[in-house]
């Protein structure tokens, strides 16, 4: 079932709040990975503005629902995300990326409030998600994990020992998503080294797959509604693909690959933060007809 | 002494080194439910069979992937579980060394690794089982403490040691079958102090692992046979490893040699090499180890003695550096 509109649009505005301050961090640090970190936005918004239970005045709370960010390079849209939850200072973004900052291209948890795996090495998050799932069950806690890698972060075969033991394990209580946003740095996924099928490869790894528009919330959060549902007793894992554009919102550099990294100027942030209010508007009509 | 496991002369004689691992982790398994074993396909190489007897639960097999090792073993430590990860060497240093890095070491997580079949004890298996640059990889890595016993009981002191205490441990044990250095536990086992094996004031041959047994043989020797009082030191820990022990030693022998079953590149010999020559204190200083090279294929004793790491490679080296003199003048060629 969609969202209700209140909800819906209640989403979409923090989500518009959080694209504006991933593109305000961006020209801040004068660069950044603006691509894949937009393209995962929507995913970051729904993690801590809906499903998560997580305690900002209690990060290490033992109880709390994991999120593991594999594809650690979106940490310019994941910091603004922790910060303006209030895990961390919003001001250590004017930080980002400079010397002496705790704040990288790559988030350090033991430096990082709030972030429950140090990543930046792709191919890495699933299993660190598989061991907390694990944990999980071994201690008795009903705590739920989430793990976002990329696309064409797959390529590394370390992700596809994680998919074995979420399945072998029956671990449920840990959802994978997979924002396929068809990029990587050289190119789009397919040429550079073909990933499809994709969703196929996910089901003959034992998961419960689902491939949804990632960048829509309403449809995004039923995809996780349905997976959360299926995660009190153990069967096989899910897995989430989002089907995402690169540079999500910004329709400059929407789905261009060459986006992956990139500095911007006075000029770009000024049509670029335009390019975000137009599709907010955009987002909200839709929110208005299709909400419940 | 911690922990409520002992062990007998009996049991060290019946038992390889990694079959006391296998023991000594089952009775902290026992103890404590947040503690987990996790492995590789090696549940039964590794030994951990006594562990499947009391709580198979808590045994996570992944299959023959070291790099999912690593990364389910930090998730378990982020949430509060106590994982003992073992397996081959070779594999835990080298195959997943992207995880043991970032997963373990740079998120500093309470994972304990025990890394068998190490140097060339797996020594008919060849150099894809061998692990003769693990030491100088792992070293290298910050935040983990890192410990070659010397026989079963020490490598069982060093499991206590590293279950007392947070952080990473990657303990690097041999295949098993390793003959006996102590009589038992009761030696004052302590992370980062080498422990003083022979007294000596004329050299000091500084080991770890099987090396060490070798050491006590040739001093024994040397005694003997020519009258040279051998200091050996069991450097069980080469990270933090003991400063105060080697610049004593320095002072005292001024003339080192250190014994591995590792490359003399980055292993024990370069550790200690590394507080020589900070220190500022020259003295005669030999590493023995295998020469940059790729170790043969052959039973384990056979390779230490090509290589020279076995009682008679250290007497032979001993006696070599017994030559070096220490004179004031400008002549150069004739010391060491």
């Amino acid at each position: 079932m969609a969202l209700s509109k209140q909800e819906w649009l209640a989403l979409e505005k923090k989500a518009h709040e959080l694209r504006k301050l991933t593109l305000q961090t961006v020209a801040w640090a004068g660069s950044g990975h603006i691509g894949g970190g937009m393209s995962i936005l929507d995913l970051l918004t729904v993690m801590y503005h809906k499903y998560l239970n997580i305690k900002v005045e209690d990060p290490k709370w033992e109880d709390r629902d994991r999120f593991i960010l594999s594809k650690g390079h979106a940490a310019i849209s994941y910091a603004p995300v922790l910060c303006d939850k209030g895990f961390n200072d919003v001001e250590m973004l004017k930080t980002f990326n400079l010397s002496g900052s705790k704040m990288g291209m790559h988030l350090d948890s033991n430096k990082v409030v709030g972030v429950d795996a140090s990543t930046g090495s792709l191919g890495h998050g699933v299993s660190i998600a598989a061991g907390t799932a694990l944990a999980a069950r071994i201690l008795g806690k009903d705590y739920l994990t989430y793990v976002a890698t990329g696309d064409g972060e797959l390529g590394e075969g370390s992700n596809w020992e994680g998919f074995m033991t979420l399945n072998h394990y029956k671990l449920s209580n840990c959802i994978v998503f997979i924002d396929r946003n068809h990029c990587m740095i050289d190119g789009n996924t397919e040429d550079v080294m073909k990933l499809e099928p994709l969703a196929d490869k996910m089901v003959a790894f034992g998961f419960n797959t689902v491939t949804v528009d990632g960048n829509n919330i309403s449809a995004l959060c039923e995809a996780i509604d349905a997976a959360v549902a299926r995660s009190k007793e153990p069967c096989a894992p899910s897995c989430i693909i989002m089907d995402t554009k690169k540079g999500a919102g910004i329709k400059t550099i929407e789905g261009d690959y060459l986006w992956h990294y990139g500095g911007i100027d006075d000029a770009m942030f000024e049509k670029f933060n335009n390019e975000l209010d137009e599709d907010y508007k955009v987002r909200c009509e839709r929110a208005e007809k299709e909400g419940e | 002494m911690a922990g409520g496991f002992v062990y007998t002369a009996t049991s060290q004689t019946d038992l390889s080194t990694s079959e006391i691992y296998g023991k000594a982790i089952a009775d902290i398994m026992q103890r404590d439910p947040k503690v987990v074993a996790v492995t590789a396909d090696l549940a039964k190489s590794t030994k951990l069979g006594d562990v499947l007897k009391v709580c198979p639960e808590r045994v996570i097999n992944v299959g023959i992937a070291e790099q999912d090792m690593f990364g389910v073993a930090a998730g378990l430590a982020r949430a509060g579980i106590t994982p003992f990860v073992s397996g081959f060497s070779a594999f835990t240093s080298m195959r997943a060394c992207d995880q043991l890095h970032t997963d373990i070491c740079y998120q500093n997580v309470n994972a304990k690794i025990i890394a068998t079949h190490s140097g060339t004890s797996f020594g008919q298996a060849g150099s894809t089982h061998h692990a003769i640059v693990d030491l100088a990889i792992v070293r290298a890595m910050p935040n983990i403490t890192l410990i070659v016993p010397a026989d079963g009981y020490e490598t069982a002191n060093a499991v206590n040691a590293a279950y007392d205490n947070f952080g990473p441990y990657y303990i690097r044990i041999n295949r098993g079958f390793d003959r006996v250095l102590y009589e038992n536990m009761d030696y004052g086992f302590e992370v980062g102090k080498a422990v003083e094996i022979n007294p000596g004031s004329d050299i000091t041959v500084i080991a770890c692992g099987s090396c060490v047994l070798q050491a006590k043989e040739a001093a024994k020797f040397l005694e003997n046979a020519d009258g040279l009082k051998v200091r050996v030191l069991n450097m069980h820990t080469i990270k933090p490893i003991d400063k105060e022990a080697i610049l004593k030693a320095v002072t005292e022998t001024r003339r080192i040699i250190t014994v591995e079953d590792h490359s003399v590149i980055g292993g024990l010999g370069s550790a200690v090499a590394e507080v020589v020559v900070e220190a500022g204190k020259g003295c005669a200083f030999k590493k023995l180890g295998h020469q940059d090279k790729f170790a043969p294929i052959g039973l384990h004793e056979d390779i230490m003695a090509e290589v020279g790491i076995d009682a008679n490679g250290i007497i032979n080296a001993v006696r070599e550096v017994m030559k070096a003199d220490f004179e004031e003048d400008d002549n150069w060629d004739d010391e060491f």
